[in-house]
């Protein structure tokens, strides 16, 4: 060897490290901010799956689980999106993608391999998470939630003569009764069994529970506030109907609706004074720990339908890649590994059911026919083709930098609000009006 | 070098070297320097924690929605043409106001029982009062929370106990703003108490011995020899603590949200929903910075008070 040839050699020795290759097979580091799940076992799995793969791929992950509980979630989000630093892989909860659109980067790759393999999305992941004809992240499982009606099976049936097993059995059969489960039959169960002294716990406060319950009432009667293209329809006859609706519901809700946060319609149930509530089966699992009594005589079922449709809330979680990410490539592969069939379904078993997957072809799931007690009570939780429901989030077709402001400002329940304190449908009107024309600066 | 200024080092004589080196012992000795040196590492913690935010929070609060174009004034502007903003505006001075002036009353007059009360006994009193504000208010506030609950409130169970109809405490407008007001007195009173006593005990007993000769009662001794003397205390106990309230961010957030219906909403709350949860953050930050003109007012007027007094008194 010449000395040339020698001190070229030690030149390449000394830069290599220097040298990083992005490439997810290679060796490289990666952090990832998940969702802290409410079940502690969502997160051993997550745990579990996230070092397998990276034993696999040769990455050394930095998992944190970051909690929604006092917002940390939106305010790590935030944070990293204005100092442009932190993790490589950040789960974004429903309107956070486009609030952080600039700084994601487009996943459109991953999203196409994942929807060639397991078929579409639904409607409402396109619309949050799809920007300028990019998807900018993919919908998880982890956290995704319905929030439909969840009610006591004896006591519905004995009040309000409403008997919703047999409205939404634990198999795949569309019945009768389904049918006739729309808004006015809602509000005849809520009245009858209000008048019973156990009224349906909804809430007209300004958190998410109460927020996703007044978007699909106004979205089943085709009631928006702004349409897609950002016009103020608040003055319409849709609002006004759905308002003179709301009128008589809101008097048979409980006094302190307006002050409900999203534990509180949870502990209405489970302390076994109120028959009805709107939430993913959280409420059910605590039951089944703290008041199995109540747990055994739950069952969750699709919502109730309207002139528009039967529409279901729905809040889905993301998972995306920032773009001042230094390893893009393996954050991606990780994504996909994460969102194949066997590792969503793993995690969907873990939380008995909790976490609903983003694909279609995902919603059949043993889990759901299996949870008990009783068995079958969460079989409708995802929607299922012959619920004929439709996923929807509130305010909803609106553009979704005005839509995310109607959502976290609680426009919609706080119109209920006024009309549960006695104020007229023109004043609401009125009210709601000038709010929305601030958002659509 | 090529200017001709500098001396190369080792052509210094000897004599300009110690002159130079007693320049610098000098400059060490100096306490404003010591003092200095001894505050750099706060000033430092100022510097990056207090200054660079507050000029970042201004920067901010002049960007569009989407922090790409400067408005200026325009989010100021803004926000004052918005009823919800006028409600917040309304709600934060009530709620800074009133809260202040309870506090400072209950404060007053805890202190004085204090005050009152001897030896040991005093010390015991002292710690069981100082009780709420040592707690940390998040967990307190969580506490009172559980009390208001809407749904299995302990209040209302005493309530029910004595015939009563139950209070939906954090569901109507007014009641919620109460609550808050209630909470915030709990907590921020023994601040108060504790500044008082302080001052209380400073006041020489030979004033109120004269006072006593004179024939003054224990009203007229209250109005003319112990407010007099605590005045400087009271205004800078009562600044401050406007300050702190008017920025108070963990009541409002844990007991409502804001809510009902807005009605309960203060600047950082506001400024939480909006410019946090809502992704309008140059919203946010205009509105935060409300806060700042009225406490500067206040600043100014009370600290100029308090400097006209320390003057008078070294007069």
């Amino acid at each position: 060897m010449t000395r040339r040839r020698a001190l070229k050699v030690a030149a390449a020795s000394a830069a290599l490290p220097l040298v990083h290759i992005r490439s997810g097979r290679a060796a490289g580091k990666l952090s990832i901010a998940f969702w802290d799940h409410w079940v502690p076992s969502g997160n051993a799995v997550m745990q579990k799956q996230v070092d397998a793969w990276a034993a696999k791929n040769q990455v050394e992950i930095q998992a944190d689980f970051i909690t929604s509980n006092g917002q940390k979630n939106i305010l790590t989000i935030a944070a990293e999106h204005q100092a442009r630093t932190g993790h490589d892989i950040q789960t974004f909860p429903t309107w956070e993608v486009h609030n952080n659109a600039d700084l994601i980067e487009p996943i459109d790759d991953v999203m196409k391999r994942l929807t060639d393999k397991y078929g579409q999305v639904n409607q409402v992941c396109e619309y949050l998470a799809k920007v300028n004809g990019k998807w900018l992240a993919v919908p998880t499982s982890s956290g995704t939630q319905y929030k439909g009606p969840c009610g006591r099976i004896s006591i519905l049936k004995e009040k309000a003569g409403l008997d919703v097993v047999g409205m939404y059995p634990a198999r795949d059969e569309h019945t009768a009764a389904s049918d006739a489960w729309t808004w006015d039959a809602h509000y005849k169960a809520a009245e009858a069994c209000a008048k019973a002294g156990m009224p349906f716990a909804i809430g007209l406060g300004q958190t998410s529970d109460s927020v996703d319950f007044a978007g699909t009432l106004f979205h089943a009667h085709g009631a928006e506030l702004v349409d897609k293209d950002g016009n103020i329809t608040v003055k319409s006859d849709k609002v006004r109907a759905v308002l003179e609706y709301a009128q008589k519901l809101v008097k048979v809700l409980p006094d302190d609706a307006v002050s409900y946060d999203d534990a509180s319609n949870n502990r209405a149930l489970i302390s076994g004074k109120s028959p009805l509530i709107w939430n993913p089966p959280s409420a059910w699992a605590v039951a089944k720990r703290d008041a199995p009594q109540v747990a055994a005589d739950c069952w969750t079922f699709s919502a109730p339908t309207g002139p528009q449709g039967r529409f279901v809330p729905y809040l889905p979680y993301f998972w995306g890649v920032w773009s001042f990410s230094s390893n893009k490539t393996a954050a991606k592969e990780l994504i996909e590994a994460l969102l194949q069939r066997e590792p969503v379904e793993q995690r969907c078993t873990v939380v008995s059911g909790y976490d609903v997957p983003p694909f279609t072809s995902m919603l059949d799931f043993k889990i759901w026919s299996e949870v008990e007690p009783p068995k079958g009570t969460v079989y409708n939780y995802p929607i299922r083709p012959f619920h004929k429901a439709t996923a929807h989030i509130a305010a909803m077709p609106a553009p979704p930098e005005i839509a995310v402001q109607i959502y976290n400002r609680g426009t919609m329940p706080t119109m209920l609000a006024k009309l549960k304190s006695g104020q007229s449908i023109d004043q609401v009107v009125s009210w709601a009006s000038d709010e929305l024309e601030g958002f659509a600066r | 070098m090529a200017d001709g200024t500098s001396v190369p080092i080792d052509v210094i004589a000897p004599a300009q070297v110690r002159a130079r080196r007693n320049t610098m012992q000098r400059f060490a000795q100096r306490r404003s320097t010591t003092g200095f040196l001894l505050c750099l590492p706060l000033i430092l913690l100022i510097a990056a924690f207090v200054i660079y935010p507050a000029f970042y929070a201004i920067y901010l609060s002049m960007l569009n929605k989407k922090m790409t174009a400067f408005v200026g004034l325009g989010n100021f502007q803004f926000l004052l043409k918005r009823h919800t903003f006028q409600l917040v505006i309304f709600q934060s001075c009530l709620f800074a106001v009133t809260s202040v002036v309870l506090k400072a009353i209950i404060g007053f007059v805890l202190a004085h029982l204090m005050h009152n009360i001897p030896g040991k006994n005093q010390r015991i009193w002292r710690g069981l009062l100082l009780v709420p504000w040592v707690i940390p208010l998040a967990l307190s506030t969580l506490t009172w929370w559980w009390m208001f609950d809407p749904s299995y409130s302990a209040f209302n169970w005493v309530l029910n106990q004595f015939g009563f109809a139950n209070v939906p405490w954090l569901g109507v407008g007014w009641i919620a703003r109460f609550c808050t007001i209630v909470v915030n007195v709990w907590y921020g009173t023994p601040f108060f108490m504790i500044m008082y006593l302080a001052a209380l005990k400073s006041v020489p007993e030979q004033l109120y011995e004269a006072a006593s000769i004179d024939g003054a009662n224990a009203i007229q001794k209250l109005f003319f020899v112990t407010l007099p003397m605590m005045r400087n205390i009271i205004s800078i106990t009562v600044l401050f603590s406007l300050i702190v309230t008017f920025a108070d961010f963990d009541i409002v957030r844990i007991l409502t949200a804001g809510g009902p219906q807005d009605m309960t909403h203060v600047f950082a709350t506001y400024a939480f929903q909006i410019g946090i949860q809502s992704g309008d953050i140059p919203l946010g930050a205009a509105d935060s910075l409300f806060m700042f003109p009225i406490l500067a007012f206040a600043a100014f007027f009370v600290l100029r008070g308090v400097t006209r007094r320390t003057r008078e008194i070294a007069a």
